[in-house]
C-alpha cells in the first residue's frame, strides 16, 4: 500500500541536498546514503506518530499522538520540520511547507543527524533495516489481529507497553550470562574452538566442565581388578540416583534467576507461560523498545551535534544575505531555554563548542585542573587546535550520561546559567534549590541515568517457591509513584498469570506491593 | 484511500469516549492545550491515554533547568502527575501553558464534537431575510483594493511563460494591465435567524467567588457554542439580590450584593426585555439563570407562575442551573423538578463543582434547541 504519495525532490531541493551533502563531507562527517522525501503537515505527523515508521502494528496509541500533532499544528502551537530515521539508507522525512531557507537548515541539520546514527558507539548495534523489521511486525500483529481479535491482542499489547521500558539498555553491549540469555550461534562457537588448537593448548578444563560441577558417589580408591567388589555396581547406582534426585530437588527450590536481571522482559518472554501469539507479540515490543533506546540515551548528544553542524554549515556557507533573517529566527526558536526544562539543542550545542574551544586552547589535563589562579584561567590559550578532532572522538564514544559526567565544567555551567530544582512538598512548587556545580552535575546525571526512571530487576522467578513473580526496585532516593505501580503490577499480572510482587520504599521503609489477580496488597 | 493511522486515530477516539475497552477509561488524562480569546484564556482538550509504568512520585525528585533566578525562586508548580521526561534532560515541572489562537468557530465546533451536541435547528429562519453581498465573482475592472493577487500574477505568468519572457534562474514577474483580475461582489438575500440569550444570576451574599468563576466558565462554554449557531446574538445580563436590573457584562461577573434573594424579580425584567425587544416569532430566545438555590420561600410561587406564563412559551430554552454553595439550601431546584415534566424546554442542572460543568454544558445544549 502506498503512504504517501511519493514526489521527487524538486530541482531546487535537489541542489541544495548536494550542496549541503558536499560541505557535511568536507568538514568529515560520515554517513550512509541519505534519501530525502517531502511530506505534507498530515503525513509527517503520522510518520512521527509511528516514531519514523510507517508500517507498524497497528495500536491506538499512535492515533493518540497523531491527534496531538495535527492540533498542535493547527492551533499553531507546534511544528515539525523534518523527522529522520536510523536506517541505511538513512531516510529523512522534510515538510514540504518549509520555506526554502528551513529546508537548508534542515537539511544540514539531518547530516548531523545521519552522522551520528552511523558513528555513535550506542548505535552499533541497532537494526540498520529496521523498515523491513518494523513491517515485518506489523504484518505479524496484523494476522494475530485476524485471527484472535483486536481487542484481545490490543489489550494484550497495552499490557507488554506498560512494562516496555523493563529493559537492560547495555545489554546489546555486552554478554551478562553468555550461554542462557543469548543462544550462541553455531559460527560463533566454533571459531573459539579453533584458536585452542591453533594455539596448542591442551583441553584440561574442558573434562572437567562435562559434568558441569555435578557430584558423583563417592568411590573408594582401589586396585582395577578389585573394583567391582569394592564399588559393586548397584551401590554405585543407588547413591548416584540419589544424588541425582537431591540435586533436582534443589535445583527445582532453587530461586531464578540467580542474579537479579534487568531485562525484565527477557526473563518474561523465556518463562511466562505465554501462547505463542502473546510470545511473539512481546518479544515484538521488546526488539522495537531496544531499538529505540539509544535515541533516548543520546537525545542532547545527538540534537547538540547536528544543531552544532547545521550552524556551522548555514553560517559559514549556507546563509545567503536573503536568508539571514530567517535563519537566526528558526536558530534562536530552536535553541530557546525554559527555567523548567533544560533544552537538549542547547545543551549539546553549547556544551559541543565548549570541548571544543577547551581542546583548541588546551585547557585540559593535570595543568589546567590544578590551575587555581582566574585570571591565568581566562587567557589559557595553547593553540593547540585539537578540538575538532575532539568533538568528533567525543560523538563516537559517547551518550549522554558519560557526555556531562566528563565534559560538564563549573565554568559552563556559570556561563550556561544552570541551576538545580527541587520539588517542594510543603507549597507544592518546583524551586531553584541549588546553582552549586556539584548539585546541577549529580541532578543531571540522576535524571540522565536510565531516563531518569526507577531500576527495577527481576528477583526471584519462583517466589515462595510457588512460581510468584518477585521484582525489586533499587531506591535511591525517589520513591515510586504508587498508583502507576500498581496498575504496573496489574498488567504484569496479566503475564505472568501467578501474584506478582515490587519491592520498594515508601516513607523510608521498604515495602513490598503484590497483586495476585484480584486484590493489591502492601506491606 | 484509509491509511491505517486513520484506523488508529478511530480507535483511539472510540475508547476516549468510552465506547469500547472501558476499564482504559480511568488512565485519560484531560490534557490540555491553552487558547485565548481576547483576555480570556480558553482550554482545547487533548485527551490522551496513559500507559501505566513504574516511575518516579513527585517526592524528593527534581531536575536542572536554565536561566535567571535566586535560590529558593519557585518556577512551577506541581501537578501530582509528572509527565514523562522521555529522553529530555531533566523532569518538567509543571503544565505549561502554552497560548494559541484559536477562532471561536474551531473551538466551538471542538466543544460540539466533544460533547457531540446536536446542531440547532433555528425557527424563525423563512420569515427574515438580510441582504448581504458576497464575493464570489471575478471581473475585469474594479478598485485596486479588491485586485485578486493570486490570479493576476498567474495570468502575468502564464503570459511571460507563453511569450518567452520568464527566465527560471530569475523569476522575476510583472504584471501588466490586462493581467489584473479583480473580486467582484453580488448581493444575495440569506435567511437569517437571531437569537438572544439571557443570563440572570443570583448576585445575594450567599454566591461566593467560586461559584461565580463556575457561571463564568459554563456561560463563556454556552456563547460560544450558540454563536456558532446562529449568525446575529444578542446577549443581555440581569442580576438580582432582593431587586433585579440589567446590567453589563463586565458587571455581571462581578457584582456582589449583600441582601435577601427574590428570583421573581429578575424574572420580571426579563419578560420586559423579552416582551419589548425580542418579539419570539422572530427571535431565538435562550434564558440561562444561574442561582445557588435560596429563595425567598413565599417568593416560589410567584416565580412558577412567572415562568410557566410568561418565560417559558417564549423560550427556546430555560435552563437552569445550580451551584451549590456552602450557604445556599438548594431549595428552589425542588420546586422546579415538580414543574420540570410539563414543560419540555425547561432544563435543570446541578453544577456541584468545576467538574461538573462539562456535563451540565451537555445537558443543556444537549437538546438540540
Amino acid at each position: 500500500m502506498a503512504i504517501s504519495t511519493y514526489r521527487p525532490l524538486p530541482s531546487e531541493l535537489a541542489d541544495i541536498q548536494a550542496e549541503m551533502e558536499g560541505h557535511a563531507a568536507d568538514y568529515g562527517l560520515d554517513f550512509y546514503r541519505t534519501i530525502f522525501e517531502m511530506l505534507d503537515y498530515e503525513e509527517l505527523s503520522m510518520f512521527a506518530a509511528y516514531g519514523g515508521f510507517p508500517t507498524r502494528y497497528p495500536h491506538w496509541r499512535f492515533g493518540a499522538q497523531y491527534d496531538e500533532l495535527m492540533k498542535g499544528y493547527s492551533y499553531g502551537l507546534q511544528k515539525i520540520y523534518e523527522m529522520v530515521i536510523n536506517t541505511d539508507p538513512c531516510y529523512a522525512y522534510l515538510l514540504s511547507c518549509n520555506s526554502l531557507t528551513d529546508q537548508k537548515l534542515v537539511i544540514a541539520h539531518v547530516y548531523g543527524h545521519c552522522d551520528f546514527f552511523k558513528n555513535n558507539a550506542w548505535f552499533s548495534h541497532t537494526n540498520r533495516k529496521m523498515l523491513d523489521q518494523m513491517a515485518n511486525h506489523g504484518a505479524r500483529a496484523r494476522r494475530y489481529i485476524d485471527r484472535i481479535g483486536h481487542e484481545k491482542v490490543e489489550e494484550f499489547i497495552d499490557a507488554c507497553l506498560s512494562l516496555e521500558d523493563l529493559i537492560d539498555m547495555y545489554s546489546p553491549h555486552i554478554q551478562r550470562t553468555p550461554s542462557r540469555n543469548k543462544t550462541l550461534m553455531p559460527n560463533e562457537l566454533k571459531p573459539r574452538r579453533d584458536d585452542k588448537h591453533l594455539e596448542g593448548t591442551r583441553d584440561d578444563e574442558g573434562a572437567d566442565e562435562d559434568d558441569d560441577g555435578e557430584h558423583h558417589a563417592a568411590r573408594f580408591a582401589t586396585k582395577g581388578y578389585l573394583d567391582p567388589f569394592v564399588n559393586p555396581r548397584t551401590a554405585i547406582d543407588a547413591e548416584e540416583e540419589e544424588i541425582k534426585k537431591r540435586a533436582e530437588e534443589s535445583r527445582a527450590r532453587r530461586s531464578f534467576p540467580e542474579e537479579p536481571q534487568r531485562d525484565v522482559l527477557l526473563f518474561l518472554l523465556e518463562h511466562a507461560p505465554l501462547q505463542p501469539w502473546q510470545h511473539d507479540i512481546l518479544s515484538i515490543i521488546r526488539d522495537e523498545a531496544y531499538y529505540f533506546a539509544p535515541q533516548g540515551q543520546t537525545k542532547i548528544m545527538n540534537e547538540g551535534w547536528a544543531s552544532f553542524w547545521h550552524s556551522t554549515i548555514m553560517t559559514h556557507h549556507g546563509v545567503t544575505d536573503a536568508d539571514f533573517i530567517d535563519y537566526a529566527d528558526h536558530h534562536s526558536g530552536t535553541m530557546a531555554t525554559s527555567r523548567n526544562r533544560l533544552n537538549p539543542y542547547k545543551l549539546g550545542i553549547e556544551l559541543l563548542r565548549d570541548i571544543e574551544d577547551r581542546w583548541n586552547k588546551g585547557k585540559f589535563g593535570p595543568e589546567w585542573e590544578n590551575c587555581d589562579d582566574m585570571q591565568t584561567k581566562m587567557k589559557w590559550d595553547r593553540q593547540l587546535g585539537l578540538g575538532r578532532e575532539k568533538i568528533f572522538e567525543v560523538r563516537r564514544v559517547h551518550n549522554d550520561v558519560t557526555f556531562i559526567d566528563n565534559y560538564l565544567t563549573p565554568e559552563f555551567c556559570i556561563q550556561q546559567n544552570l541551576f538545580q530544582y527541587r520539588f517542594n512538598e510543603e507549597n507544592d512548587y518546583y524551586e531553584i534549590a541549588s546553582r552549586e556545580f556539584a548539585a546541577i552535575k549529580r541532578q543531571l546525571l540522576d535524571s540522565l541515568t536510565n531516563h531518569g526512571r526507577p531500576f527495577i530487576y527481576v528477583q526471584d522467578g519462583n517466589y515462595k517457591n510457588r512460581g510468584e513473580l518477585y521484582l525489586a526496585h533499587r531506591y535511591q532516593g525517589i520513591e515510586l509513584k504508587q498508583d502507576y505501580a500498581q496498575d504496573t503490577l496489574v498488567n504484569l499480572q496479566k503475564l505472568w498469570r501467578r501474584p506478582v510482587h515490587i519491592e520498594t520504599m515508601v516513607d523510608d521503609k521498604p515495602r513490598v506491593l503484590s497483586f495476585d489477580g484480584h486484590t493489591h496488597e502492601s506491606k | 484511500m484509509s491509511r491505517s493511522i486513520d484506523q488508529d486515530l478511530g480507535r483511539f477516539k472510540e475508547i476516549v469516549r468510552g465506547k469500547v475497552r472501558q476499564q482504559l477509561r480511568k488512565y485519560i488524562s484531560n490534557g490540555e492545550m491553552i487558547g485565548r480569546k481576547g483576555r480570556e484564556f480558553v482550554s482545547i482538550p487533548v485527551p490522551n491515554i496513559e500507559i501505566p509504568h513504574f516511575r518516579h512520585g513527585e517526592k524528593n525528585s527534581g531536575g536542572a533547568g536554565q536561566g535567571e533566578g535566586d535560590v529558593g525562586q519557585p518556577i512551577g508548580k506541581g501537578q501530582g502527575d509528572d509527565q514523562d521526561g522521555n529522553g529530555q534532560a531533566g523532569d518538567q515541572p509543571g503544565g505549561h501553558v502554552r497560548e494559541v489562537e484559536v477562532s471561536l468557530d474551531e473551538l466551538a465546533e471542538m466543544l460540539g464534537q466533544e460533547l457531540e451536541l446536536p446542531r440547532i435547528v433555528p425557527k424563525g429562519k423563512d420569515t427574515i431575510s438580510a441582504q448581504k453581498d458576497k464575493y464570489n465573482s471575478i471581473n475585469q475592472k474594479g478598485p485596486e483594493s479588491l485586485r485578486h493577487f493570486k490570479r493576476t500574477y498567474k495570468n502575468a505568468l502564464r503570459r511571460m511563460i507563453a511569450s518567452n519572457d520568464y527566465n527560471v534562474l530569475k523569476p522575476v514577474i510583472i504584471p501588466m494591465k490586462e493581467d489584473q483580475l479583480y473580486r467582484g461582489s453580488k448581493s444575495i438575500f440569506v435567511p437569517q435567524a437571531n437569537a438572544a440569550i439571557i443570563y440572570m444570576m443570583d448576585v445575594s451574599g450567599s454566591m461566593t467567588d467560586d461559584q461565580k468563576e463556575i457561571v463564568r466558565t459554563e456561560s463563556f462554554w454556552i456563547d460560544t457554542w450558540l454563536q456558532s449557531q446562529y449568525d446575529g446574538i444578542q446577549t443581555r445580563y440581569i442580576i438580582h439580590d432582593a431587586a433585579a436590573k440589567e446590567v453589563d457584562e463586565d458587571t455581571f461577573y462581578h457584582t456582589r450584593e449583600s441582601g435577601g434573594t427574590k428570583i421573581s424579580a429578575a424574572y420580571e425584567v426579563a419578560r420586559k426585555i423579552i416582551s419589548t425587544e425580542y418579539p419570539s416569532a422572530d427571535w431565538n430566545i435562550y434564558c440561562f439563570q444561574f442561582s445557588d438555590g435560596d429563595n425567598w420561600g413565599e417568593d416560589n410561587k410567584a416565580c412558577i407562575k412567572m415562568l410557566t406564563e410568561d418565560l417559558i412559551p417564549h423560550c427556546n430554552l430555560f435552563c437552569y442551573g445550580q451551584v451549590e454553595s456552602p450557604y445556599g439550601s438548594g431549595d428552589y431546584m425542588r420546586e422546579l423538578n415538580k414543574i420540570a415534566n410539563q414543560h419540555e424546554n425547561l432544563v435543570l442542572s446541578e453544577i456541584p463543582n468545576k467538574d461538573a460543568i462539562y456535563n451540565s454544558i451537555k445537558t443543556f445544549l444537549g437538546k438540540g434547541k
